[in-house]
């Protein structure tokens, strides 16, 4: 298992990572990048059961993201296990490139395309029926966003996970409290957020979500959970890691410019 | 009398066949398991059938989870719901995506009958055939459905296969089925005649009544509208004075757009539609609403008379 330092260290590496790629980019979407960073580094890096070098290994488990606007950080980690050369990064956005401005499946390490919220629980539910048939032991893991919860088609898939009683199946919900409008409290409150989970059957761990202690034993806790579902709330700041977009709503979809980027840089080191 | 099928009764016993061959045919449904007939399916393997109540979005997705992991997913509802309702999960999740899922839709058209506009799927092939990657069949009848089945679970790729909600004649000796071969079922020089499903009876009916008085028309069954059997289309354009194409779906932007894309860029000729224009459906009994609606063999007698003058 790797030290909670080295995930912290590997998590400060994704996001430079991250502000690199953006401000090459000159587009793209910072905020929820950064903020779902720590989560999902130590997913890639302490958790998922996954080889870069066979990445149809049919017992491998699954990842998704659903909120796919924040594919900076999901190209980050699959860069950084190897799925494909770093230098990939820098073409993000540009016709032609296989990082398309939201994923899709000419990226190696990328399974179903997003984008469009609210359908990956959906697709995360269909590759947890899929282990279910085929009698595998794999683990299905999907980000989702806090803004992408409103969309009906979660609580769908919700109902459905819970009522199939997959128990392989793990959401991650980055509930950095921000959408592209403002505050999700001001735009459309999620309140009371994990009450809601719990009446929809899943068990449901709250976490601060740049802990990464805590964040390691709330996805030990998810795999030992039997019957239901689990989703674990992440408690996350918009734009973390770097001063100046932490909690600015500007940052959900503006790439910072080079200057931005040398700051942040700096910030990250 | 010809032998009356429906084809969704067709559709599920094809199903059982291939859940019987293929280990990797799963089939979803939402709540209408007994119309669609899926639900002989799920009587014959629970395992591999997922009910997910009156939900489609969320069935439509999963089935792109599922198709990630190797299945071969049929899904099914009814027309109106499988393409309207869940359209963007179809565009984003299913197309977009390219994979072996296949929309058998049910109760598309008028015909659905009694339960109204709500639920009569008049625009459904346009939904799809706006969609990349996605092939899109309408058989004709009870056997051919059986057909297209069996075709869509063997080829590669999402597919929709519209199906109708009431017992259908069988049309007998249309010859082989290829997906993107229109069938010549009847030959003729004065004028063409071009339909897709429950039309194409009433097409061959309309060619009787017309040789009759003297005017031969040659009918192509049009099973599949994407890929469409564009070469058919303009040779029958070049070899006629016009052509009627009849649906029981809008005139906008189903097979007979999709007819008059083709000519209108290649070999240009009159064509008259045959179908519902612009107006949605209401209460009826099926055959009551093909003639409130324009849809009958008489209807297309009309318009290939207009054409051949």
């Amino acid at each position: 298992m790797t030290q909670i330092s080295e995930l912290q260290e590997k998590a400060k590496r994704v996001r430079r990572l991250i502000i690199q790629m953006l401000a090459k980019a000159g587009s793209g979407h910072p905020g929820g990048s950064l903020s779902s960073t720590d989560l999902i580094t130590a997913l890639f890096f302490s958790v998922l059961r996954h080889n870069p070098k066979e990445p149809s290994w049919p017992l491998r488990d699954r990842f998704h993201m659903s909120k796919g606007h924040c594919c900076p950080l999901w190209y980050a980690v699959l860069a950084e296990s190897g799925y494909f050369p770093q230098e990939h990064l820098f073409t993000l956005r540009q016709l032609g490139s296989m990082l398309q401005g939201h994923p899709d499946r000419r990226t190696p390490g990328v399974e179903v395309a997003s984008g469009s919220l609210g359908q990956g629980l959906s697709v995360a539910l269909g590759m947890s029926l899929a282990a279910r048939i085929d009698k595998l032991d794999y683990r299905v893991y999907v980000l989702l966003g806090d803004g992408e919860i409103q969309e009906g088609n979660i609580w769908e898939a919700a109902m459905a996970s819970s009522h199939y009683r997959c128990d392989n199946l793990c959401a991650i919900v980055d509930y950095n409290g921000f959408q592209i409008d403002g505050r999700t409290c001001d735009v459309m409150n999620l309140e009371p957020l994990a009450q809601k989970w719990k009446a929809f059957g899943w068990h449901t761990i709250e976490i601060d979500g740049h802990n990464m202690q805590q964040i390691i034993s709330a996805y030990d806790e998810a795999k030992a959970v039997k019957g239901k579902p689990t989703v674990i709330i992440g408690r996350t700041v918009k734009g973390k890691g770097v001063s100046f977009m932490e909690n600015v709503v500007d940052f959900h979809g503006r790439a910072p410019t080079k200057e931005e980027a040398e700051k942040a840089l700096q910030e990250l080191k | 009398m010809a032998e009356q099928l429906y084809q969704r009764d067709v559709y599920g016993q094809t199903l059982v066949e291939l859940g019987r061959e293929h280990k990797d045919i799963v089939v979803f449904d939402a709540d209408l398991s007994s119309s669609t007939r899926t639900g002989v399916f799920a009587k014959e393997f629970p395992e591999r059938f997922f009910n997910f109540g009156v939900a489609e979005q969320n069935m439509m997705a999963t089935a792109a989870g599922m198709a990630s992991c190797g299945k071969t997913v049929f899904v099914s509802t009814f027309a109106i719901f499988a393409t309207g309702r869940a359209w963007d999960q179809v565009r984003n999740s299913v197309s977009y995506n390219n994979f072996n899922i296949k929309i058998v839709a049910t109760h598309a058209g008028i015909t659905v009958g009694p339960d109204g506009a709500s639920h009569q799927a008049l625009e459904d092939i346009s939904l799809m055939r706006v969609i990349p990657n996605m092939r899109i069949v309408v058989p004709c009848d009870g056997p051919q459905t059986r057909q297209a089945v069996l075709l869509c679970a063997s080829t590669p790729g999402p597919f929709y296969v519209r199906l109708s909600r009431p017992r259908i004649p069988t049309i007998e000796n249309k010859g082989d089925f290829k997906l993107g071969k229109a069938q010549v079922l009847r030959e003729g020089k004065d004028v063409a005649i071009f339909a897709c499903g429950l039309m194409v009876a009433s097409a061959l009916e309309a060619a009787e009544n017309l040789a009759q008085k003297g005017i031969q028309a040659r009918v192509l069954n049009i099973h599949t509208i994407r890929p469409l059997d564009s070469e058919a289309i303009r040779e029958t354009a070049r070899s006629t004075k016009g052509i009627v194409v009849c649906e029981e779906h809008t005139v906008i932007g189903g097979l007979a757009s999709a007819i008059d894309e083709v000519v209108a860029e290649t070999c240009p000729t009159r064509v008259a539609r045959v179908g519902i224009k612009n107006r949605f459906g209401q209460s009826g009994e099926p055959q009551d609403l093909l003639k409130e609606y324009n849809l009958t063999s008489l209807d297309i007698e009309k318009a290939a008379l207009s054409v051949a003058a």
